[in-house]
C-alpha cells in the first residue's frame, strides 16, 4: 500500500553524513588545514572575501574548505555569517593614494611617476602545466629573497614616499572629470548606503552602485565588462591604472575627533579611463569607471570598472542600448548568492503547482481533439465512505 | 521539540532584535497597506535565496517563545525543505512544532494553504519568490511600482483575455492574480488557483514574506481578495474526476503519483495533516490501484485519469 | 459664427531647450474641439519636440497647456499629478507613433490590442470586448477573422491602422500624431489617409498631427502651423497658407513639393 513520502528528516542527517565524508575525501591523505588554503589558494580566499563581503582570510578559508572549494558556496557561508555580525561603525574613505604598492601598473603611460611595478602577475608566465608542482616539495621553490621593487623598472621609492595616482596627473590637466568630496577629506566624508541593510531602490547611487558590483558574481562582471568591449555599449576602455597593495582602515570614534586605525587591509583598485566624446550639457573628456576587491582579485576589479562605468550611461547623458548600461538589469542580476539561491530552488518540489498545470495542458488538449466538449470536464465524484 | 537544545551564539529565532523589530515595522506598514508590496532589507540567511528566506525572516520576526509552528511545502509537512526550515526553527528559537493544522500559532508555507479552515489566532506567513503580478508583462521594477501607484492594471485583463482568446477560458493554473480590498493586484505566491477562494475574508492574518526580491505584503483577516475575470468568463477552480485514495475525500487538493514502471497512477491529498485526520476520523479511500480498496463504498473512484 | 465655447487646448509660449539648444521656442495656439492642426517643417525645425512636450512624454522648460477636460474643467497639463496625465492620456488622448512598434503590443492578439484600453478604462465583459475589436477591425478594413493574430504577422499599413483602431476605441478628444503615414509607401499612405480623414471627421475628433509631408496636411488638416529653428513662422487656413505662402521658409517648402 502507498505511504506518502516519509522521513525527510532522516534523509536530510544521511545527506549531511554522506556530505561530510564526500568533503573529507580519502582518509589516507592529511586533511587540508585552513592555514594551508589561506596561504596556497590565496586568489580563492580573496574572492569570497570580496564577494562575501567580509575581510577575514582565516574564515574565508574556512568556507572555502567546508565548500570543498566550491566558491559560491564558499561566498554563501560567508555571507550568511555576515548577516549576524552588527555594524559598529563605518570607516573613513579607504586612502589608496598611500597604499603600500606590491604591484601598479598603467597602459596609458609608458613611464610615469613611481613606474611600472609588476609584482605577482601571471600576466607574462606560460600557461604550461608545471610538473614541478606535482612533487610533494618542489623543485623550484622560491628562495623568498626577492625584493618585490625588483619586478619593476623603478628603484624602492620608500624614501620618496606615495606612489601618485596615475588619474590625478590626468586630473590636474583638467582632462578627466572630477568628483565632489574627495577621499581622506574630514568635511567631506558623507553619508553612503548600505545595501545590506536597505533595499536597492532606482535609480541607485553610485555609492549603492559600487556597492552591488564589489560584491557581485566575478563571472557575471566579467562578461557584461567583456560585451561593452565588443560593442553592446562601447566605452572605449584603457586601463588607467591598476595597483595591488596594503592600505590602512580607520575609523573615527563618536566620542574622539581624530581617526584611529584598525589595521591594514589588502587590496586591488582598478580606474578605467574612458573616451566621452561630450554632450549638450558638457565638454569632451575622459570619464571614470572604478572598480575596488579585497586582496588580489584583479580580474574582478577591472570587470567592475568597465560595468560602473557603462551603468553611467545616463548620468552622462548617452543613449543607453546594451545590457551592460542597463542599471536594473545588471544590479537585479549581480548578486551570485541571490542568484544560486533561486536558481537552484527548482530543486525544491513545485508538484502541486505542476499538478495544476498537467490538470490544465490535459483539459487544453481534450479541447484540442474534441472541440466539440464543453469546456468544463465531467466532475462527477462518488461521495467517500462514511 | 522544544527539548532546550538551542545552538549557542545566536539570538532567539536567528536574527538580532533590531533586525526582527525593523522588519516587524515592515509588517505593519504591509498590514496597513492590504496587498502593497513594502521594500524591506532582507538580510542573507542561512539558507539559500529561493528556499523560503523572505518567510523564514517574517516567521523569525512574528515567533515568541510561548508560538506553536508548523512549516509546510506542497501542503505537506514531511517534505524536505519544510523539514529543513521546522528544524531551523526549533534549533534556533527552541519552540514547539506541531504538524496539526489546527494546533498552530503559526504556520509557514509554501505553494498550498491548508484545507482546514484557520481561526482568528492564526497567522499564515508565505514563502514567496516573485512576489510582482505585473513581473511578466513588464520586468522593470520602476514601471510596476508606476503602474501600481496607478491602478494602471489594465494589462492583467490583456492576458486574461488572450488566454479565452486562444484556449476558450482562462488557463492560468496557479499564481493566478487577484485584487486585494478592491485596490492593489497581487501575486498569490505561487498557490494553485484552487487556493484562491481560501485566502479570500479568512480569519487569519496572511503574511507573505519575498526573501531575494526584498518585499513584504499583507492580507489582513476578512479582507477581501478577488480573482480577476471577466464577467461572462468568471473565475473557477479545477475539479478531478478522482478523490483521495487513502482518505477519499472528494473537496482537497490532490496529487498524482506515479505508483509503478508502467505509469499507474493515484491521487492523495496534498495536504498531509488533512488527510491524516480524515483516516483517524474514520474516512477511506480506494487505496492503491490494483488492490482491494480498504473503503469499497466508492464505487471504484479514484481509478484512471481525467479525460 | 456660432459660438465655440472655450477651446479644447490653449497653449502659450512653449518652450524646451536641450541644455543650450533650442527644441522649440514660445509656440502658442488655441486648439478646438473636431479640430485638426497640422505642424509642418523640415527635420530639427522643432516640431516633435512640440508634440512630446504637448502630450507629457517631455517636460517643456517654461509655457503653458491649457486642456478643457470632459468633467473637470479647465487643467494645465505642465502641472498636472503623472497620475492624472497618465490617466488623460489612456482615455481623453490618443498618441500615434511613426513607427507602430512604438504603440503596439507586438505579441498579444489584434484584438486584445484594440481592448486594452476598454478593459483599462474598467470593461469586463469579454463577450463585448471582443465585438468592440471585431467592430473597430471592420473600421480600419482588416479582416476579422484576424482578430486572434499578433500585430507581427501585419503588414506595416495594417499595423498602423490598427495603432488607430487601438487609440479610437476609448473615443478620445484629443488625437497626437507623429508622421503617421512616415514608414509607408506611397499607395498604402493614400489608403490610410482616406481612413483617417473619415474616422476624424465621423467621431468629431481634435487632433495634432506632425508631419513633414505638406500632401498630408492638405488632406487633413483644418489648419496649418509651420515651423523653422524652433519657431512657429507663419500659421492659418491649411488652403490659405498652401495657396499663398507669405514666409519665405513656407513659399521655399511648398515649392519644393510638385504641384499636383
Amino acid at each position: 500500500m502507498y505511504v506518502a513520502v516519509k522521513g525527510g528528516e532522516k534523509a536530510i542527517d544521511n545527506a549531511h553524513e554522506i556530505l561530510e565524508e564526500d568533503r573529507r575525501g580519502d582518509l589516507e591523505l592529511p586533511e587540508i588545514g585552513v592555514g594551508q588554503i589561506s596561504e596556497q589558494l590565496g586568489r580563492a580566499v580573496d574572492r569570497v572575501m570580496t564577494e562575501g563581503s567580509v575581510y577575514d582570510p582565516e574564515l574565508a578559508a574556512l568556507a572555502v574548505k567546508q565548500a570543498q572549494g566550491d566558491l559560491v558556496e564558499a561566498i554563501f557561508l560567508l555571507r550568511a555569517f555576515r548577516a549576524t555580525l552588527p555594524r559598529l561603525a563605518v570607516s573613513r574613505t579607504l586612502n589608496t593614494g598611500e597604499m603600500r604598492i606590491r604591484r601598479r601598473i598603467s597602459a596609458t603611460f609608458k613611464d610615469l611617476p613611481g613606474g611600472q611595478i609588476l609584482g605577482p602577475t601571471y600576466d607574462y608566465t606560460h600557461r604550461l602545466l608545471d610538473f614541478g608542482l606535482m612533487a610533494e616539495k618542489a623543485a623550484n621553490e622560491p628562495s623568498g629573497e626577492t625584493d618585490p621593487s625588483d619586478a619593476g623598472d623603478q628603484k624602492s621609492r620608500d624614501a620618496e614616499g606615495p606612489i601618485p595616482k596615475v588619474l590625478d596627473l590626468l586630473d590636474r590637466d583638467g582632462l578627466i572629470e572630477t568628483f565632489e568630496a574627495g577621499a581622506g577629506d574630514e568635511a567631506g566624508e558623507e553619508e553612503v548606503g548600505d545595501l545590506t541593510r536597505e533595499p536597492l531602490t532606482f535609480p541607485a547611487g553610485r555609492d549603492l552602485r559600487l556597492q552591488n558590483l564589489a560584491r557581485g558574481d566575478e563571472g557575471f562582471l566579467l562578461a557584461l565588462g567583456y560585451s561593452t568591449q565588443r560593442g553592446f555599449g562601447n566605452n572605449h576602455p584603457f586601463a588607467g591604472e591598476i595597483r595591488l597593495g596594503e592600505v590602512d582602515v580607520e575609523i573615527v570614534p563618536e566620542e574622539l575627533d581624530f581617526p584611529v586605525p584598525l589595521g591594514e587591509i589588502t587590496v586591488t583598485e582598478c580606474e578605467m579611463i574612458t573616451q566621452f566624446k561630450g554632450s549638450k550639457e558638457q565638454p569632451p573628456k575622459f570619464t571614470r569607471g572604478y572598480g575596488l576587491a579585497f586582496g588580489h582579485c584583479e580580474r574582478k576589479a577591472m570587470a567592475m570598472a568597465l560595468v560602473d562605468r557603462a551603468l553611467r550611461t545616463k548620468e552622462l547623458g548617452e543613449e543607453p542600448k546594451a545590457p551592460a548600461q542597463d542599471e536594473e538589469f545588471v544590479l537585479y542580476h549581480s548578486d551570485n548568492v541571490e542568484s544560486s539561491g533561486f536558481v537552484e530552488h527548482l530543486k525544491l518540489p513545485h508538484y502541486v503547482d505542476f499538478q495544476a498545470e498537467l490538470t490544465l495542458i490535459r483539459k487544453l488538449r481534450q479541447e484540442h481533439d474534441d472541440p466539440g466538449s464543453g469546456s468544463e470536464p465531467a466532475a462527477e465524484r462518488a461521495e467517500a465512505g462514511e | 521539540m522544544g527539548d532546550g537544545t538551542q545552538v549557542r551564539g545566536y539570538n532567539f529565532a536567528y536574527l538580532d532584535e533590531g533586525t526582527k523589530r525593523s522588519i516587524r515595522r515592515i509588517i505593519l506598514k504591509a498590514i496597513a497597506i492590504p496587498g502593497y508590496q513594502v521594500p524591506f532589507g532582507s538580510r542573507e540567511m542561512p539558507l539559500p535565496y529561493g528556499w523560503g528566506t523572505g518567510g523564514i525572516q517574517v516567521t523569525a520576526s512574528i515567533l515568541g517563545p510561548d508560538d506553536v509552528l508548523k512549516v509546510i511545502d506542497q501542503g505537506a509537512d514531511d517534505t524536505t525543505n519544510a523539514v529543513s526550515i521546522r528544524r531551523f526553527f526549533s534549533r534556533t528559537a527552541n519552540i514547539s512544532t506541531t504538524e496539526r493544522t489546527t494546533e498552530a500559532t503559526i504556520i509557514q508555507t509554501r505553494h498550498r494553504v491548508p484545507e482546514t479552515p484557520l481561526h482568528e489566532d492564526q497567522i499564515l506567513v508565505y514563502q514567496v519568490p516573485i512576489p510582482e503580478p505585473l513581473r511578466w508583462l513588464e520586468p522593470r521594477e520602476t514601471e510596476t511600482r508606476k503602474m501600481h501607484a496607478l491602478e494602471e492594471y489594465g494589462v492583467m485583463h490583456v492576458k486574461l483575455y488572450e488566454d479565452i482568446a486562444h484556449y476558450g477560458h482562462i488557463a492560468t493554473a496557479y499564481n493566478y492574480p487577484a485584487l486585494v480590498n478592491r485596490r492593489h493586484v497581487m501575486a498569490t505566491s505561487p498557490i494553485p488557483k484552487f487556493d484562491n477562494p481560501k485566502i479570500d475574508r479568512i480569519p487569519a492574518l496572511q503574511i507573505f514574506g519575498a526573501g531575494r526580491e526584498k518585499r513584504i505584503y499583507a492580507i489582513p483577516p476578512y479582507t477581501e481578495v478577488k480573482s480577476l475575470d471577466f464577467e461572462d468568463h468568471p473565475f473557477s477552480i479545477e475539479t478531478w474526476d478522482q478523490c483521495c485514495a487513502m482518505c477519499g475525500d472528494t473537496e482537497s487538493y490532490l496529487d498524482e503519483v506515479i505508483t509503478d514502471d508502467e505509469g499507474t497512477r493515484m491521487f492523495v491529498c496534498s495536504d498531509t495533516d488533512h488527510c491524516r485526520r480524515r483516516r483517524d476520523d474514520g474516512h477511506a479511500g480506494p487505496g492503491e490501484p490494483g488492490e482491494d480498496a480498504p473503503g469499497d463504498d466508492n464505487g471504484g473512484a479514484g481509478k484512471g485519469l481525467p479525460g | 459664427m456660432m459660438d465655440l465655447g472655450p477651446p479644447l487646448l490653449s497653449v502659450q509660449g512653449m518652450t524646451k531647450f536641450y541644455g543650450r539648444l533650442v527644441g522649440c521656442r514660445d509656440v502658442g495656439f488655441d486648439l478646438w474641439p473636431g479640430e485638426v492642426l497640422c505642424v509642418v517643417g523640415e527635420s530639427g525645425s522643432g516640431k516633435t519636440t512640440l508634440l512630446n512636450c504637448l502630450n507629457g512624454g517631455l517636460e517643456p522648460t517654461s509655457g503653458s497647456i491649457k486642456y478643457e477636460t470632459r468633467h473637470e474643467g479647465t487643467v494645465e497639463i505642465t502641472t498636472l499629478s503623472e497620475a492624472k496625465r497618465r490617466f488623460l492620456s489612456r482615455t481623453d488622448w490618443g498618441i500615434v507613433y511613426q513607427n507602430p512598434r512604438d504603440g503596439l503590443r507586438m505579441r498579444v492578439s489584434a484584438g486584445a490590442n484594440i481592448g486594452e484600453r476598454l478593459m483599462a478604462v474598467g470593461a469586463r465583459h469579454y463577450g463585448n470586448i471582443r465585438s468592440e475589436a471585431a467592430t473597430w477591425l471592420r473600421n480600419i478594413e482588416i479582416d476579422e477573422d484576424r482578430i486572434d493574430d499578433p500585430p507581427s504577422t501585419f503588414s506595416g499599413g495594417m499595423q498602423q491602422r490598427l495603432q488607430i483602431a487601438r487609440n479610437l476605441v476609448t473615443k478620445p478628444r484629443l488625437v497626437f500624431m507623429d508622421e503617421p503615414t512616415g514608414g509607408l509607401d506611397v499607395s498604402v499612405q493614400a489608403r490610410l489617409l482616406d481612413l483617417l480623414r473619415g474616422l476624424v471627421t465621423e467621431l468629431d475628433i481634435a487632433a495634432i498631427i506632425v508631419t513633414h509631408d505638406l500632401a498630408v496636411a492638405r488632406l487633413l488638416g483644418h489648419r496649418l502651423m509651420v515651423m523653422q529653428g524652433g519657431r512657429v513662422v507663419e500659421s492659418g487656413l491649411t488652403d490659405q497658407v498652401l495657396d499663398d505662402p507669405h514666409h519665405p521658409h513656407t513659399q521655399l517648402l511648398v515649392s519644393a513639393i510638385l504641384t499636383p
